[in-house]
C-alpha cells in the first residue's frame, strides 16, 4: 500500500511517498518560493527519481492544517486535483499531529508542536504517548503555557517543543512552563511530508480495517464508488483545509465591527469595492 | 472525439474572483458545458468580495464544479485533450486554487496545460456567441476590475490602445450603487434602477484624458456623483435614485462608447465588440449598437452568461493559444497583476 503525502502548511513545501511503514521518497524545500511554484515540480521530480507513478498510489494524504491559509489551499487543491484525476481517496492528516507523530513514538515527553500564527498567537496542541492532552487551537502564547501547566501539573514533566513558533516564543516557553523544557533538533523540528504520509498510512489502515475492505479493492473500484468514507478518509470533493480561524471579515461581522457597507459616507465609498487583503495569510 | 480527428476539446477552469467555474469547449467555439458556482449571495453580506472567503469557497467547490462540467458535457477525462486555467489577473488566493488544481489534473492525466489571461478569456467569449467572428476588430473590455480598449489583430495579437487612468467602469458602478444604498453588485442594480429614471435629469461630467483619445477616467464622474449626494443630504433634499442612476450610467456609457467608436474609426476597423461583466449592461449594449449602426459598423457582444466570469471563455481563449503551440508546465503560477498583451 502506497501513500503520497503533501505538506504545504507553512514555509516548508514537502512531498513524500511511503509504502506501508517504509519511507520510499521525500522531497522537502524551505525557501522563499511560493508553494505553487515548488509543489508540483517536486512531485514530478520525486516520482520520476523514485520510479513510482501516480498509478501506483493508493491514497493521497494531505496536511490539512492549521497553517498558512494560502499554503493550505495550494496543498489542498493539488491533492484534490490528483485525487479527482486518479480516482483516489484523500486522507485528512492534522498538521500538528503529523509534526508530533515520529517524536511521540520514541518519547514519553509531552510533545507540543507550536506554529507561529502571528498576532502573538500560536497554532498548537499537545500529545503524550499517542493521547491528545491539548486539542489543536489558535491560542495566545501565554494561554498555551497556562494550559500546559494545568493539564500536566507534575513538576518533573518534560515538554518537547517543535515548530516555527519555537524561535519566536522560546523565551516565554522556558520562563513560563513548570517543568523541563526541551526543543526538538533541526531534523525533527519542522513539517515534513514523511510524517504526514506515515500518519496517513496508519489512519488509512484503520479505516480499511473498520470497513472490512482492502487497499486493492478501493483502487480497483475507484474513490467515486466507495460509500463508507468518514472524516479521516474521504472523497476529494469533500476535502477542505482546517484553518482553525475564520476570515477577518467573518470575525468582524460576528462581533459587529464590520463596516456598514450601505451607509452613505464619502470616505467609505471611496475606499473601494474589494476589501484589502490585510496580510490575511496565516 | 479526440484530437486525432481534428477536434480539440478543452476543460477550462476559472477562479479569479468570486465565481468557481468549469466548462468543456470544443474547438474554441462549441460549448459542451458551462458550470458556474457563484458566491455572490455570500459576499453581498459584506458589501463586496472578501478574498479569503472567496478562496475558501473555491477550494471547497472546485472538484464538484469540474465533475459537473464533465457530466454535462457527457465526457470523462479521457475525452479531454487540454486543461486550461485562468492564471491572472485576479485575487491571488483565489487564482491559486484554480491553478493548483489544473496543474495537478494536467500532470496526473498526462494532458497539456495552458494558462490563460482572464481578459483574453473575456474577449474570446465573443467567439462563442459569434461563430463567424474573426479578427481584426476593436474590443472594449469592461468589468469590475478592468476597462481596456484593444485592437484585436489576431486571435492572440492584442494591441492595447486605451485604458482607465483611475477606476474601472464596473468599480464606479459598485461605488455609486453603494452610495445610493443599492448595495452590491452595483452594475446590475444601477442598470435596473436606471430603467425608471431620466438620463438627462442630472448633468454629470464626461472625463477626457488630455492627449490620450482612447483612455478613460471615471474619478471625476465618481466625485461628482458623491458630491451631488452629499449636497442633497446637507440640504435635506431627497435623492431620486432612478434619475441619479440613469444620469450616471449615461455618463459612463457615453464615455465608453465614444472612445470605442473613435478608436474603430481611426484604425479603420468596421467591427466593434464588447466583453467583460459590464458588457451585460443593457444601456451599454443599446448605445454601442446605435452608435455602430450610425457609422455602418458591426456591433457584437456575448450572450449574458458569457459576459460575467465563466470558464467557457477560458477554454475558448486556450484553444487559440494551444493551436499556436502555447504549453505551460508544472511551474505555472498565479499572476495577480498580469497585464494584457504580453
Amino acid at each position: 500500500m502506497k501513500i503520497l503525502a503533501i505538506e504545504s502548511s507553512a514555509l516548508v513545501a514537502s512531498a513524500a511517498i511511503v509504502e506501508d511503514d517504509l519511507l520510499k521518497a521525500e522531497f522537502t524545500v524551505n525557501n522563499k518560493l511560493t508553494h505553487s511554484e515548488t509543489l508540483l515540480p517536486m512531485l514530478e521530480s520525486m516520482t520520476k527519481i523514485a520510479g513510482i507513478s501516480l498509478e501506483d498510489i493508493d491514497a493521497i494524504a494531505v496536511s490539512a492544517g492549521p497553517g498558512s491559509f494560502t499554503g493550505l489551499r495550494i496543498g489542498a487543491a493539488t491533492a484534490k486535483g490528483l485525487a479527482l484525476a486518479a480516482g483516489l481517496p484523500i486522507i485528512r492528516v492534522s498538521t500538528l499531529q503529523a509534526m508530533a507523530y515520529s517524536l511521540s513514538l520514541i518519547s514519553d515527553d509531552v510533545i507540543c508542536p507550536v506554529m507561529d500564527a502571528r498576532r502573538g498567537q500560536v497554532y498548537s496542541a499537545a500529545y503524550r504517548s499517542g493521547a491528545v492532552l491539548l486539542e489543536e487551537e489558535a491560542r495566545d502564547i501565554h494561554a498555551l503555557t497556562a494550559a500546559l501547566n494545568e493539564c500536566v501539573p507534575e513538576e518533573d514533566s518534560c515538554f518537547l517543543f517543535l515548530g516555527d513558533g519555537v524561535p519566536v516564543h522560546s523565551e516565554t516557553l522556558a520562563a513560563e512552563i513548570q517543568g523541563d523544557v526541551a526543543f526538538a533538533p533541526a531534523g525533527l523540528n519542522r513539517q515534513r511530508a514523511a510524517d504526514v504520509a506515515l500518519l496517513g498510512s496508519v489512519l488509512y489502515t484503520k479505516w480499511l480495517q473498520k470497513n472490512g475492505i482492502n487497499a486493492a479493492d478501493v483502487r480497483s473500484r475507484g474513490a467515486d464508488n466507495i460509500d463508507c468514507f468518514d472524516e479521516a478518509v474521504m472523497n476529494s470533493d469533500d476535502f477542505a483545509p482546517e484553518y482553525l480561524r475564520k476570515s477577518q471579515a467573518e470575525r468582524e461581522l460576528e462581533d459587529g465591527t464590520l463596516e456598514d457597507a450601505g451607509r452613505h459616507s464619502l470616505k467609505k465609498m471611496q475606499s473601494g469595492l474589494i476589501r484589502p487583503e490585510k496580510a490575511e495569510t496565516r | 472525439m479526440t484530437e486525432t480527428e481534428n477536434n480539440i476539446t478543452i476543460l477550462g477552469i476559472e477562479s479569479s474572483c468570486d465565481e468557481t467555474a468549469a466548462a468543456v469547449v470544443r474547438n474554441g467555439r462549441e460549448v459542451l458545458s458551462n458550470v458556474i458556482s457563484s458566491q455572490i449571495d455570500i459576499h453581498t453580506v459584506y458589501g463586496g468580495v472578501v478574498p479569503e472567503i472567496a478562496s475558501r469557497l473555491h477550494c471547497e467547490n472546485i472538484n464538484g464544479v469540474i465533475r459537473l462540467a464533465l457530466k454535462e458535457a457527457g465526457l470523462g477525462f479521457d475525452g479531454i485533450d487540454v486543461i486550461a486555467v485562468t492564471k491572472g489577473p485576479g485575487l491571488v488566493g483565489a487564482l491559486l486554487v484554480g491553478v493548483s488544481e489544473a496543474k495537478a489534473l494536467a500532470w496526473a492525466l498526462h494532458k497539456p496545460l495552458v494558462g490563460v489571461h482572464h481578459i483574453e478569456g473575456h474577449i474570446a467569449a465573443n467567439y462563442i456567441t459569434h461563430a463567424d467572428l474573426e479578427p481584426p476588430y476593436v474590443c472594449l473590455v469592461v468589468s469590475g476590475g478592468h476597462t481596456h480598449l484593444a485592437v484585436i489583430r489576431g486571435y492572440r495579437e492584442f494591441e492595447l490602445v486605451g485604458r482607465t487612468m483611475d477606476d474601472a467602469a464596473g468599480e464606479t458602478f459598485d461605488k455609486v450603487a453603494r452610495a445610493v444604498g443599492l448595495g452590491y453588485p452595483g452594475g446590475p442594480k444601477v442598470d435596473r434602477a436606471s430603467r425608471e429614471g431620466d438620463p438627462h435629469a442630472i448633468e454629470f461630467p464626461r472625463g477626457e484624458v488630455r492627449d490620450h483619445p482612447y483612455d478613460f477616467t471615471f474619478s471625476g464622474l465618481k466625485s461628482a456623483v458623491l458630491n451631488y449626494i452629499n449636497m442633497a443630504q446637507m440640504k435635506g433634499e431627497e435623492i431620486n435614485t432612478a434619475d441619479l442612476c440613469a444620469s450616471f450610467q449615461k455618463a459612463v456609457v457615453e464615455s465608453l462608447v465614444s472612445r470605442t467608436i473613435r478608436c474603430a474609426e481611426s484604425f479603420g476597423i468596421r467591427k466593434v465588440a464588447i466583453a467583460g461583466g459590464v458588457s451585460a449592461n443593457s444601456t451599454l449594449r443599446e448605445s454601442m449598437r446605435e452608435a455602430c449602426e450610425a457609422k455602418g459598423m458591426e456591433c457584437l457582444y456575448p450572450e449574458p452568461v458569457y459576459c460575467t466570469d465563466n470558464a467557457a471563455m477560458i477554454a475558448s481563449a486556450a484553444y487559440f493559444e494551444y493551436l499556436d503551440g502555447v504549453r505551460d508546465d508544472a511551474f505555472l503560477n498565479a499572476e495577480p497583476n498580469l497585464k494584457l498583451g504580453n
